[in-house]
């Protein structure tokens, strides 16, 4: 089983090749989208750069469950209701959501995918297929 | 103005690798223009080379099902210019693939000069309302025919690749 460190640098040479960004500004508090530029094609590169990198497999919104803020069950007025909150801790239970759940607006969903929240869902994985 | 910009493919290894050229002709009408004196391949036209190498790649090895578009070009180094005369070698490998889609990498080398490196990601867009295959099946059969897929193409199994039975309504 790699260590904590080893699953980092792993995430910091797969975002640095995806996003062709310094290795310095990888780092754990950074937001994909806003401190790294991700756009959406750019979470799929990193998701098969992972799945590469770790030998693991990544189903389809499991790592970046986007499509739920297409769901109307579970977004109503911009912001995720009580619902969807619910089904977000379910599905991503690698990241940290209580900041989030005080003011759930899809504007802020973004946030959630740090490079800290990858390194916690890779960590959850090779656990558990290890 | 006719849209290939490799001529032939001289080794074809189902889901893994491929091999194809590109012979760099002064009588190629965008030389005239880049640079009107001096004559220097786009790099563009080199990334669009191996993209549609790599894209043959990828769509064979889905049995032609899908629908894979080049949807982002994570690295593209170039070491020096290609010029009328050079015969451009372009090495594809693929990296990963799935449903979503694929990303191969690839190097252009001119003899034993490495001219470019670079990274090619493909997404499957088949899938969704607003999908639109941009080619058949048939049209990406003829691609691969005119280019000589299968005569240098092994299966993954080693044996000789063989074009596969389309029906007539594709």
């Amino acid at each position: 089983m790699p260590s904590t460190e080893e699953i980092y640098d792993k995430i910091q040479t797969a975002l640095v090749d995806a996003l062709g960004v310094d290795e310095d500004e990888v780092t754990p508090d950074a937001k994909l989208q806003e401190d790294l530029g991700a756009e959406s094609i750019d979470f799929l590169d990193i998701v098969f750069r992972l799945e590469k990198s770790f030998g693991i497999k990544i189903p389809r919104g499991e790592l970046f469950p986007e499509s739920l803020l297409t769901d109307a069950a579970f977004v109503q007025n911009g912001k995720l209701t009580p619902d969807g909150v619910a089904e977000l801790r379910k599905r991503m239970p690698f990241a940290d959501l209580d900041e989030f759940a005080e003011n759930p607006t899809v504007q802020d969903f973004p946030n959630l995918f740090t490079v800290n929240m990858i390194c916690k869902y890779v960590e959850s994985k090779v656990n558990v297929e290890s | 103005m006719r849209w290939y910009w490799i001529d032939r493919f001289q080794e074809f290894e189902s889901g893994r690798r491929a091999r194809a050229v590109k012979n760099v002709s002064l009588s190629e009408d965008h030389l005239h223009d880049h640079f009107p004196g001096r004559p220097v391949m786009p790099a563009s036209l080199i990334v669009e080379g191996c993209a549609q190498a790599g894209g043959i790649l990828v769509g064979e090895h889905l049995a032609f099902q899908g629908n894979m578009i080049l949807a982002k070009v994570p690295k593209a180094t170039f070491h020096f210019e290609a010029v009328p005369g050079d015969t451009l070698t372009y090495d594809l490998t693929l990296e990963h693939l799935s449903r979503d889609g694929a990303l191969v990498s690839a190097t252009c080398r001119v003899g034993d000069r490495l001219l470019a490196e670079l990274e090619l990601f493909f997404a499957n867009v088949m899938e969704g309302d607003r999908a639109r295959r941009l080619f058949t099946p048939r049209e990406l059969l003829g691609m691969m025919r005119l280019l000589g897929v299968y005569n240098v193409g092994r299966a993954a199994d080693g044996t000789r690749l063989l074009p596969p039975k389309l029906p007539l309504d594709e």
